[in-house]
Protein backbone atom coordinates (compact mmCIF):
# COMPACT_ATOMS: atom_id res chain seq x y z
CA UNK A 1 0.00 0.00 0.00
CA UNK A 2 2.89 2.29 0.85
CA UNK A 3 4.18 1.83 -2.71
CA UNK A 4 0.85 3.09 -4.01
CA UNK A 5 0.06 5.84 -1.49
CA UNK A 6 1.95 8.06 0.91
CA UNK A 7 1.71 6.90 4.52
CA UNK A 8 0.02 10.17 5.54
CA UNK A 9 -2.79 9.53 3.02
CA UNK A 10 -3.22 5.99 4.33
CA UNK A 11 -3.37 7.31 7.89
CA UNK A 12 -5.91 9.99 6.95
CA UNK A 13 -8.12 7.18 5.59
CA UNK A 14 -7.37 5.16 8.75
CA UNK A 15 -8.52 7.95 11.10
CA UNK A 16 -11.47 8.96 8.93
CA UNK A 17 -12.82 5.40 8.60
CA UNK A 18 -12.63 5.03 12.40
CA UNK A 19 -14.60 8.24 13.01
CA UNK A 20 -17.25 7.55 10.36
CA UNK A 21 -17.56 3.91 11.46
CA UNK A 22 -18.32 5.07 15.00
CA UNK A 23 -21.18 7.18 13.55
CA UNK A 24 -22.60 4.21 11.65
CA UNK A 25 -22.23 1.89 14.65
CA UNK A 26 -24.21 4.44 16.72
CA UNK A 27 -26.97 4.38 14.04
CA UNK A 28 -26.85 0.58 14.10
CA UNK A 29 -27.17 0.47 17.92
CA UNK A 30 -30.02 3.03 17.90
CA UNK A 31 -31.91 0.94 15.31
CA UNK A 32 -31.40 -2.21 17.36
CA UNK A 33 -32.44 -0.76 20.73
CA UNK A 34 -35.48 1.08 19.34
CA UNK A 35 -36.84 -2.13 17.85
CA UNK A 36 -37.91 -5.25 19.70
CA UNK A 37 -35.00 -7.61 19.88
CA UNK A 38 -36.59 -10.63 21.51
CA UNK A 39 -36.52 -12.61 18.26
CA UNK A 40 -34.02 -10.43 16.44
CA UNK A 41 -31.50 -13.23 15.97
CA UNK A 42 -33.96 -15.57 14.31
CA UNK A 43 -33.12 -16.25 10.67
CA UNK A 44 -36.16 -14.46 9.23
CA UNK A 45 -35.54 -11.39 11.43
CA UNK A 46 -31.89 -11.15 10.37
CA UNK A 47 -32.79 -11.46 6.67
CA UNK A 48 -35.53 -8.86 7.10
CA UNK A 49 -32.86 -6.34 8.14
CA UNK A 50 -31.16 -6.64 4.76
CA UNK A 51 -34.43 -6.17 2.91
CA UNK A 52 -34.66 -2.62 4.25
CA UNK A 53 -32.49 -0.78 1.70
CA UNK A 54 -31.42 2.15 4.00
CA UNK A 55 -30.41 -0.34 6.72
CA UNK A 56 -28.59 -2.50 4.15
CA UNK A 57 -26.65 0.62 3.09
CA UNK A 58 -25.70 1.26 6.75
CA UNK A 59 -24.48 -2.35 7.06
CA UNK A 60 -22.54 -2.12 3.79
CA UNK A 61 -20.92 1.14 4.92
CA UNK A 62 -19.97 -0.42 8.25
CA UNK A 63 -18.50 -3.43 6.45
CA UNK A 64 -16.33 -1.26 4.20
CA UNK A 65 -15.25 1.21 6.90
CA UNK A 66 -14.39 -1.40 9.51
CA UNK A 67 -12.62 -3.64 6.96
CA UNK A 68 -10.45 -0.78 5.67
CA UNK A 69 -9.65 0.41 9.19
CA UNK A 70 -9.12 -3.07 10.61
CA UNK A 71 -6.90 -4.43 7.86
CA UNK A 72 -4.77 -1.28 7.84
CA UNK A 73 -4.45 -1.66 11.62
CA UNK A 74 -3.37 -5.26 11.13
CA UNK A 75 -0.83 -4.14 8.50
CA UNK A 76 0.62 -1.59 10.96
CA UNK A 77 0.90 -4.18 13.75
CA UNK A 78 2.59 -6.69 11.44
CA UNK A 79 5.01 -4.07 10.06
CA UNK A 80 6.09 -3.26 13.60
CA UNK A 81 6.61 -6.89 14.53
CA UNK A 82 9.13 -7.70 11.81
CA UNK A 83 10.98 -5.80 9.09
CA UNK A 84 12.39 -6.61 5.67
CA UNK A 85 11.22 -5.60 2.21
CA UNK A 86 9.89 -9.05 1.14
CA UNK A 87 8.00 -9.46 4.42
CA UNK A 88 6.66 -5.89 4.29
CA UNK A 89 5.41 -6.30 0.71
CA UNK A 90 3.77 -9.62 1.63
CA UNK A 91 2.04 -8.01 4.64
CA UNK A 92 0.91 -4.95 2.68
CA UNK A 93 -0.48 -6.79 -0.32
CA UNK A 94 -1.77 -9.67 1.82
CA UNK A 95 -3.80 -7.24 3.94
CA UNK A 96 -5.04 -5.42 0.82
CA UNK A 97 -6.19 -8.67 -0.83
CA UNK A 98 -7.79 -9.95 2.40
CA UNK A 99 -9.62 -6.62 2.81
CA UNK A 100 -10.97 -6.71 -0.77
CA UNK A 101 -11.98 -10.37 -0.38
CA UNK A 102 -13.83 -9.71 2.88
CA UNK A 103 -15.64 -6.66 1.49
CA UNK A 104 -16.56 -8.60 -1.67
CA UNK A 105 -17.88 -11.59 0.28
CA UNK A 106 -19.77 -9.39 2.79
CA UNK A 107 -21.22 -7.23 0.01
CA UNK A 108 -22.36 -10.34 -1.82
CA UNK A 109 -24.23 -11.48 1.30
CA UNK A 110 -25.82 -8.04 1.84
CA UNK A 111 -26.84 -7.67 -1.84
CA UNK A 112 -28.22 -11.20 -2.11
CA UNK A 113 -30.20 -10.87 1.13
CA UNK A 114 -31.57 -7.44 0.22
CA UNK A 115 -32.69 -8.76 -3.17
CA UNK A 116 -34.54 -11.64 -1.54
CA UNK A 117 -32.16 -14.24 -2.97
CA UNK A 118 -31.55 -15.93 0.39
CA UNK A 119 -34.11 -18.48 1.47
CA UNK A 120 -34.60 -20.24 4.76
CA UNK B 1 66.28 7.93 51.01
CA UNK B 2 68.40 6.41 53.79
CA UNK B 3 69.76 2.84 53.82
CA UNK B 4 66.89 1.57 55.94
CA UNK B 5 64.38 2.98 53.46
CA UNK B 6 63.29 5.95 55.57
CA UNK B 7 62.99 9.39 54.00
CA UNK B 8 65.73 11.93 54.88
CA UNK B 9 65.15 14.30 57.74
CA UNK B 10 62.80 17.09 56.73
CA UNK B 11 61.23 15.01 53.94
CA UNK B 12 59.11 12.73 56.12
CA UNK B 13 55.49 12.44 55.07
CA UNK B 14 52.95 13.41 57.71
CA UNK B 15 51.02 10.43 58.95
CA UNK B 16 47.92 11.77 57.17
CA UNK B 17 47.88 14.63 54.67
CA UNK B 18 45.12 17.29 54.95
CA UNK B 19 43.47 15.89 51.80
CA UNK B 20 43.62 12.37 53.23
CA UNK B 21 42.10 13.62 56.46
CA UNK B 22 39.33 15.33 54.51
CA UNK B 23 38.75 12.13 52.51
CA UNK B 24 38.57 10.05 55.69
CA UNK B 25 36.14 12.53 57.24
CA UNK B 26 33.90 12.49 54.16
CA UNK B 27 34.12 8.69 53.97
CA UNK B 28 33.12 8.32 57.60
CA UNK B 29 30.03 10.48 57.05
CA UNK B 30 29.07 8.73 53.81
CA UNK B 31 26.44 6.06 53.24
CA UNK B 32 26.97 2.79 51.44
CA UNK B 33 25.04 1.32 48.57
CA UNK B 34 25.35 -1.72 46.37
CA UNK B 35 26.16 -0.93 42.77
CA UNK B 36 25.17 -3.69 40.32
CA UNK B 37 26.85 -3.24 36.97
CA UNK B 38 25.78 -5.16 33.89
CA UNK B 39 28.71 -6.88 32.20
CA UNK B 40 28.51 -8.09 28.63
CA UNK B 41 31.06 -8.51 25.90
CA UNK B 42 29.34 -9.43 22.62
CA UNK B 43 32.55 -11.03 21.36
CA UNK B 44 32.76 -13.58 24.17
CA UNK B 45 29.51 -13.65 26.18
CA UNK B 46 26.14 -15.06 25.27
CA UNK B 47 24.23 -13.34 28.08
CA UNK B 48 24.91 -10.42 30.37
CA UNK B 49 25.88 -10.90 34.00
CA UNK B 50 25.97 -8.51 36.93
CA UNK B 51 28.94 -7.58 39.11
CA UNK B 52 28.16 -6.14 42.55
CA UNK B 53 30.26 -3.59 44.42
CA UNK B 54 29.80 -1.80 47.73
CA UNK B 55 30.36 1.91 47.20
CA UNK B 56 30.38 4.88 49.56
CA UNK B 57 28.36 7.87 48.47
CA UNK B 58 27.57 11.35 49.62
CA UNK B 59 24.48 13.45 48.98
CA UNK B 60 26.12 14.78 45.82
CA UNK B 61 27.64 11.54 44.47
CA UNK B 62 26.37 10.72 41.01
CA UNK B 63 25.97 7.25 39.57
CA UNK B 64 28.80 8.07 37.16
CA UNK B 65 31.07 8.99 40.10
CA UNK B 66 30.29 5.61 41.67
CA UNK B 67 30.92 3.71 38.43
CA UNK B 68 34.24 5.51 37.95
CA UNK B 69 35.25 4.76 41.55
CA UNK B 70 34.56 1.08 40.92
CA UNK B 71 36.42 1.26 37.61
CA UNK B 72 39.44 2.92 39.29
CA UNK B 73 39.63 0.72 42.37
CA UNK B 74 37.90 -2.61 41.81
CA UNK B 75 37.33 -3.50 38.17
CA UNK B 76 39.28 -1.69 35.47
CA UNK B 77 37.55 -3.65 32.73
CA UNK B 78 34.16 -1.93 33.05
CA UNK B 79 33.19 -0.44 29.71
CA UNK B 80 31.51 2.94 30.14
CA UNK B 81 31.29 6.01 27.92
CA UNK B 82 31.40 9.46 29.51
CA UNK B 83 32.91 12.86 28.90
CA UNK B 84 31.61 16.17 30.29
CA UNK B 85 30.10 14.99 33.61
CA UNK B 86 27.58 17.85 33.45
CA UNK B 87 24.68 16.58 31.29
CA UNK B 88 25.92 18.39 28.22
CA UNK B 89 27.68 15.83 26.03
CA UNK B 90 25.02 13.09 26.27
CA UNK B 91 27.59 10.30 26.49
CA UNK B 92 26.68 8.52 29.72
CA UNK B 93 23.10 7.44 29.05
CA UNK B 94 22.23 4.11 30.66
CA UNK B 95 19.39 2.31 32.40
CA UNK B 96 19.59 3.16 36.10
CA UNK B 97 17.21 1.23 38.33
CA UNK B 98 15.08 0.41 35.31
CA UNK B 99 14.81 3.92 33.84
CA UNK B 100 16.92 5.51 31.08
CA UNK B 101 18.94 8.34 32.65
CA UNK B 102 22.24 10.15 32.35
CA UNK B 103 24.64 8.68 34.93
CA UNK B 104 26.29 12.08 35.49
CA UNK B 105 22.91 13.71 36.11
CA UNK B 106 21.56 11.11 38.54
CA UNK B 107 22.53 11.35 42.19
CA UNK B 108 22.53 8.08 44.11
CA UNK B 109 20.86 9.84 47.06
CA UNK B 110 17.89 10.75 44.82
CA UNK B 111 17.26 7.14 43.83
CA UNK B 112 15.96 6.23 47.31
CA UNK B 113 17.28 2.71 47.02
CA UNK B 114 19.94 0.59 48.69
CA UNK B 115 20.60 -1.05 45.37
CA UNK B 116 21.64 0.80 42.22
CA UNK B 117 21.46 -1.32 39.09
CA UNK B 118 23.06 0.04 35.94
CA UNK B 119 22.52 -1.54 32.54
CA UNK B 120 23.20 -0.47 28.96
CA UNK B 121 20.44 1.47 27.17
CA UNK B 122 17.69 -0.56 25.53
CA UNK B 123 17.23 -0.47 21.74
CA UNK B 124 20.96 0.06 21.14
CA UNK B 125 23.58 -2.58 20.26
CA UNK B 126 25.97 -3.18 23.17
CA UNK B 127 29.64 -2.48 22.46
CA UNK B 128 30.68 -3.62 25.94
CA UNK B 129 29.09 -3.47 29.40
CA UNK B 130 27.45 -0.02 29.59
CA UNK B 131 28.75 1.39 26.30
CA UNK B 132 26.35 1.14 23.36
CA UNK B 133 26.62 1.87 19.63
CA UNK B 134 25.05 5.09 18.36
CA UNK B 135 25.19 4.30 14.63
CA UNK B 136 21.41 4.05 14.20
CA UNK B 137 20.72 7.25 16.15
CA UNK B 138 23.32 9.22 14.19
CA UNK B 139 22.08 7.79 10.89
CA UNK B 140 18.43 8.71 11.55
CA UNK B 141 19.50 12.12 12.87
CA UNK B 142 21.42 12.76 9.65
CA UNK B 143 18.53 11.49 7.52
CA UNK B 144 16.15 14.23 8.63
CA UNK B 145 18.66 16.90 7.51
CA UNK B 146 19.29 18.60 10.87
CA UNK B 147 20.27 21.99 9.51
CA UNK B 148 18.64 25.10 8.04
CA UNK B 149 17.87 24.55 4.37
CA UNK B 150 17.82 27.70 2.24
CA UNK B 151 18.97 28.71 -1.21
CA UNK B 152 20.28 32.06 0.00
CA UNK B 153 22.77 32.80 2.73
CA UNK B 154 22.49 35.12 5.69
CA UNK B 155 26.08 36.18 5.21
CA UNK B 156 26.02 38.62 2.30
CA UNK B 157 27.24 42.17 1.98
CA UNK B 158 23.68 43.51 1.55
CA UNK B 159 21.74 41.49 4.09
CA UNK B 160 21.85 41.10 7.82
CA UNK B 161 21.33 37.88 9.71
CA UNK B 162 17.84 36.33 9.49
CA UNK B 163 15.79 38.04 12.13
CA UNK B 164 13.47 36.07 14.39
CA UNK B 165 10.95 37.34 16.90
CA UNK B 166 10.91 35.81 20.41
CA UNK B 167 7.63 34.11 19.38
CA UNK B 168 9.36 32.51 16.38
CA UNK B 169 12.15 31.23 18.61
CA UNK B 170 9.67 29.96 21.19
CA UNK B 171 8.20 27.55 18.60
CA UNK B 172 11.33 25.40 18.39
CA UNK B 173 13.79 26.42 21.10
CA UNK B 174 13.03 23.57 23.56
CA UNK B 175 13.77 21.07 20.77
CA UNK B 176 17.13 22.72 20.14
CA UNK B 177 18.16 21.52 23.61
CA UNK B 178 18.60 17.93 22.38
CA UNK B 179 22.05 16.55 23.30
CA UNK B 180 21.64 13.29 21.30
CA UNK B 181 22.05 11.17 24.42
CA UNK B 182 19.62 8.56 23.05
CA UNK B 183 17.55 8.21 26.24
CA UNK B 184 14.32 8.91 24.32
CA UNK B 185 15.12 6.20 21.76
CA UNK B 186 15.97 3.84 24.62
CA UNK B 187 12.60 4.46 26.31
CA UNK B 188 10.54 4.23 23.10
CA UNK B 189 8.40 1.07 22.89
CA UNK B 190 8.21 1.26 19.09
CA UNK B 191 12.01 1.33 18.82
CA UNK B 192 12.04 -1.99 20.71
CA UNK B 193 10.10 -3.84 18.00
CA UNK B 194 10.55 -1.82 14.82
CA UNK B 195 14.20 -1.83 13.78
CA UNK B 196 13.46 0.61 10.93
CA UNK B 197 11.58 3.20 13.00
CA UNK B 198 12.99 6.74 12.72
CA UNK B 199 12.74 7.23 16.48
CA UNK B 200 11.71 10.10 18.77
CA UNK B 201 15.11 11.80 18.70
CA UNK B 202 15.15 12.27 14.92
CA UNK B 203 11.45 13.14 14.77
CA UNK B 204 11.85 15.80 17.47
CA UNK B 205 14.77 17.24 15.50
CA UNK B 206 12.70 17.16 12.30
CA UNK B 207 10.12 19.29 14.12
CA UNK B 208 12.85 21.61 15.43
CA UNK B 209 13.83 22.54 11.85
CA UNK B 210 10.32 22.43 10.34
CA UNK B 211 9.12 24.88 13.01
CA UNK B 212 12.09 27.22 12.45
CA UNK B 213 10.88 30.09 10.24
CA UNK B 214 14.35 30.52 8.72
CA UNK B 215 14.16 27.03 7.26
CA UNK B 216 12.76 26.32 3.77
CA UNK B 217 13.18 22.54 3.81
CA UNK B 218 9.84 21.64 5.36
CA UNK B 219 8.46 19.65 2.40
CA UNK B 220 11.75 17.78 1.97
CA UNK B 221 11.81 16.80 5.64
CA UNK B 222 8.13 15.87 5.86
CA UNK B 223 8.59 13.56 2.87
CA UNK B 224 11.44 11.76 4.67
CA UNK B 225 9.38 11.04 7.79
CA UNK B 226 6.14 10.25 5.90
CA UNK B 227 6.94 6.60 5.21
CA UNK B 228 5.86 3.21 6.64
CA UNK B 229 8.48 3.31 9.44
CA UNK B 230 8.30 7.05 9.94
CA UNK B 231 6.25 9.36 12.10
CA UNK B 232 3.02 7.33 11.95
CA UNK B 233 4.48 4.44 13.92
CA UNK B 234 4.64 6.55 17.09
CA UNK B 235 1.98 5.31 19.55
CA UNK B 236 2.26 8.41 21.72
CA UNK B 237 3.33 6.42 24.78
CA UNK B 238 5.14 9.58 25.89
CA UNK B 239 8.02 7.75 27.56
CA UNK B 240 10.52 9.68 25.38
CA UNK B 241 9.40 12.96 26.95
CA UNK B 242 9.46 11.50 30.46
CA UNK B 243 13.11 10.49 30.30
CA UNK B 244 14.62 13.48 28.47
CA UNK B 245 17.21 15.06 30.78
CA UNK B 246 17.06 18.39 28.93
CA UNK B 247 13.31 18.96 29.11
CA UNK B 248 12.71 18.32 25.42
CA UNK B 249 9.23 16.94 24.69
CA UNK B 250 9.67 14.69 21.62
CA UNK B 251 6.13 13.29 21.97
CA UNK B 252 4.70 16.78 21.57
CA UNK B 253 7.02 17.52 18.64
CA UNK B 254 5.81 14.36 16.91
CA UNK B 255 2.15 15.32 17.36
CA UNK B 256 2.86 18.83 16.05
CA UNK B 257 4.66 17.35 13.04
CA UNK B 258 1.63 15.15 12.35
CA UNK B 259 -0.39 18.34 12.17
CA UNK B 260 1.68 19.44 9.15
CA UNK B 261 1.13 16.08 7.45
CA UNK B 262 -2.60 15.99 8.21
CA UNK B 263 -2.96 19.50 6.83
CA UNK B 264 -4.13 21.42 9.89
CA UNK B 265 -0.76 23.14 10.43
CA UNK B 266 0.96 25.18 7.75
Amino acid sequence: MSNIMRESHIMKIHYLTALVAVGFVIIHIIVRVTQGFANSLEFESVIANYESIPYAIVLEAMLILISVHGFNGLRIILLELKQGSAYENAVTYGCLIAMIALIAYGSRTIIMASMGMVEA
Amino acid sequence: MTKDGALPKGFERPSRSPSQEKYEKVKSSSKTTTLRISKFNPESDSTSTFSEFKVHYQRWTTVLDAILEVKSNYDHSIGVRYSCRQATCGSCGMIINGKPRLACFTKISELDSDLVTVEPMNNFPIIRDLAVGFERLIATHKRIKPYIIRDDSEVTSETKEFLQSPEDVEKYIQFAGCIKCGLCNSACPTMATDSSFVGPQALAQAYRYVADNRDKGKDERLKIIDEPHGIWRCHFAGSCSQVCPKGVDPAMGIQLLRGYLLGYRK
